[in-house]
């Protein structure tokens, strides 16, 4: 039940874990692009790296076994951007829309600030502006204004190991099929392909991903669906339920009133 | 010549002076906290998004009011006249906790200059729609439905116009309940593999719906108990117990739901698996379900007492319910507890302070509690 009905799956990243050094030229990259402050209590890159409302993007440290070796794995958080976004059917007013580039945008001007989109949401996304009086929401945007004109978002472009590629999702999803067939270092798993009905961000690892704090028990089945499940059920429920109420209403208010002057006749 | 009957009372006694401290504390935090932000008034934070104000200001103050909804389907639609003494303190009590809940909801919403966005930008297929289109279109209605008691006192030539309406208000005012009431429930159908296996269920709608109509009749037990006290207005305690019957009849119905949905889900094993979930879970329907039930099929629940006590163990199951779904439910999965700010707190005892104070008014002066010859119309 979504919105709109897109032709394509849209524009996305695919992400190979294993090239990544940690550098947070990336996150660098998102804080000028969009014009984003650094925060000492969230750092955005690090083994305590987490998104914020200043950091949409955030490259997590994680030491892991490998092999017997232990070893460093980098971990590139951001909006999975999902073909059918869990934000946008939480949100009562519209504040999250996926476009047709793929890209799920927040129009701040819509938003109440109820934040059932941060519940909504199976990644744990959207955050909030806590220390505002009148906080928005934010998240990462994809660049829409860049994508929308053909070019990379802001972190993809400026990466030096080639960590992510951008491109539609059917051939991203080709192309990692294909990486992680052809080299025994991968785990066989695209994350992102199915989970919450898939996303346009896609994840390559040689790291099991449940090691680098990804939530590997997310339903495959979109999020929206399990609210159209219970909403599809409002207007027969209206009809019938309403029409139900008014037939006793009226029957047994005529039902009261001749017993009364049932009685009446009795008692003259 | 009307001024004599039209005076306005409100006696002071140490409790409502109590009551109106804690309502005026609450109203300085509300607007310092409008004014500051959310941020720097509650221990909301990413991980914890919704905490106390929405759990038990909104989820829980939703189906404590509920009492409107069932007691008037029982009195007004089915007809059942004996109820009829107990309607109008019923439904006025629901209408405060609605307004309370308005209250709530517009100190937790960050934008809350932009409240009214969602009745002119269409978010259709969130079900947070269908609770802010109900909730604020019932408390409509509700203050209508009051308008047909208020013009008994007030604005004396518009009660034909409210009394001839109320029909229609009463039938909206059955069905708009029943769709949030559910709907509120099913906000946590996205919360899927996040909240715990004990509360999450494909039928969360469903019992957040059966567990608000049968908390209706245990709130009025335990208000007209209270009531009776301040008022010296005693309700036949046998009207009381047939209209627990009613509300016990959907209990047993909710038990044997409880029961499938466990045993399909294959989730009883969490039921007996210690910890804060299951204890927590356990203390919900011992308290709520189990014990009350016992209590309503004993002698002691023939008695006003024992009315009463069940009434009030069930509402406390409810407010433990609720609250089990917004927070202990959610621990697990954040990783983290959330304990509400002593300025969240304060909030939330003063507008439940102030609600009583509301009722103590609105009975002193209008009538409530004593009404002879019944809304004739409806």
């Amino acid at each position: 039940m979504a919105y709109n009905k897109f032709d394509t799956p849209g524009k996305g990243v695919l992400i190979d874990l294993s090239k990544c050094v940690g550098c947070g030229s990336c996150s660098l990259a998102c804080k000028m692009w969009n014009d984003l402050k650094f925060d000492d209590k969230f750092p955005d890159q690090g083994p305590d790296a987490k998104l914020s409302d200043k950091n949409w993007t955030a490259v997590r440290f994680h030491a892991v076994e490998k092999d017997g070796q232990p070893v460093f794995r980098f971990v590139k958080n951001q909006c999975l951007h999902c073909q059918q976004p869990a934000c946008e059917s939480a949100c009562f007013s519209r504040a999250f829309q996926r476009t047709e580039s793929g890209a799920t945008i927040y129009y701040p001007h819509l938003c109440v600030g109820c934040r059932y989109c941060m519940l909504a949401c199976p990644f744990n996304v959207p955050k909030f502006q806590w220390d505002q009086t009148f906080p928005l929401v934010t998240k990462c945007q994809m660049c829409f204004g860049r994508i929308e004109k053909g070019e990379a978002p802001a972190c993809v472009g400026v990466c030096p190991t080639n960590v992510m590629t951008f491109g539609d999702r059917d051939e991203l999803l080709a192309l990692a099929r294909k990486t992680i067939e052809s080299d025994d270092k991968y785990v066989k798993h695209i994350y992102g392909e199915h989970e919450a009905g898939g996303t346009n961000w896609l994840y390559i690892s040689d790291v099991p991903f449940e090691q680098l704090g990804f939530r590997t028990d997310v339903t495959t089945r979109p999020i929206p669906e399990y609210s159209h499940e219970f909403l599809k059920y409002t207007p027969p429920v209206i009809v019938a339920w309403g029409g139900l109420l008014s037939g006793m209403y009226i029957y047994t208010k005529r039902r009261n009133k001749i017993a009364k002057e049932e009685k009446k006749d009795m008692s003259v | 010549m009307e001024s004599q009957k039209q005076g306005w009372t409100f006696k002071m006694t140490p409790v409502r002076f109590l009551l109106l401290i804690l309502a005026v504390i609450a109203a300085a935090i509300a607007v310092y906290r409008l004014v500051v932000g959310l941020g720097a008034t509650t221990n909301l934070n990413d991980e914890w998004p919704w905490g106390l104000w929405i759990g038990f200001d909104v989820l829980t103050g939703v189906a404590l009011a509920g009492g409107g909804y069932s007691v008037a389907l029982i009195a007004h639609i089915l007809h059942i006249e004996k109820f009829n003494v107990i309607a109008r303190s019923a439904m006025l009590t629901s209408l405060l906790g609605y307004l309370l809940v308005m209250i709530g909801l517009f100190l937790d919403i960050g934008q809350w200059f932009n409240f009214w966005r969602p009745f002119v930008s269409w978010g259709y297929h969130s079900v947070l729609f269908e609770v802010f289109w109900c909730v604020s279109l019932y408390t409509t209605v509700q203050v209508l439905e009051f308008g047909e008691i208020a013009t008994e006192k007030v604005a004396k030539p518009l009660h034909k116009f409210f009394a001839k309406a109320m029909p229609f208000l009463l039938i909206i005012g059955v069905l708009l309940p029943t769709l949030h009431q559910s709907s509120l429930g099913a906000l946590y159908l996205t919360q899927v593999d996040k909240l715990h296996p004990l509360w999450w269920s494909p039928y969360i709608g469903l019992f957040f719906l059966m567990s608000s109509f049968f908390v209706g009749p245990a709130m009025v037990t335990v208000e007209t108990s209270l009531a009776g006290r301040a008022y010296n207005h005693w309700v036949d305690t046998k009207v009381l117990r047939s209209l627990q019957r009613i509300g016990f009849t959907i209990m047993i119905m909710y038990l044997g739901l409880k029961i499938f949905d466990l045993t399909s889900r294959d989730a009883w094993q969490y039921v007996f698996a210690g910890g804060l979930e299951s204890n927590m879970f356990i203390l919900e329907m011992a308290v709520g379900v189990l014990i009350p039930l016992v209590i309503f099929f004993t002698a002691w629940g023939k008695t006003r007492a024992g009315l009463t006590t069940a009434g009030a163990m069930v509402a406390i199951g409810v407010i433990i319910n609720r609250m089990n779904v917004v927070i202990t439910g959610m621990i697990s999965y954040q990783g983290v507890a959330y304990a509400p700010s002593w300025m969240e707190w304060m909030v939330t005892i003063g507008l439940v302070a102030g609600g009583m104070l509301a009722y103590c008014f609105i009975c002193d002066n209008f009538r409530v509690l004593d009404h002879g010859d019944e809304q004739k119309a409806a």
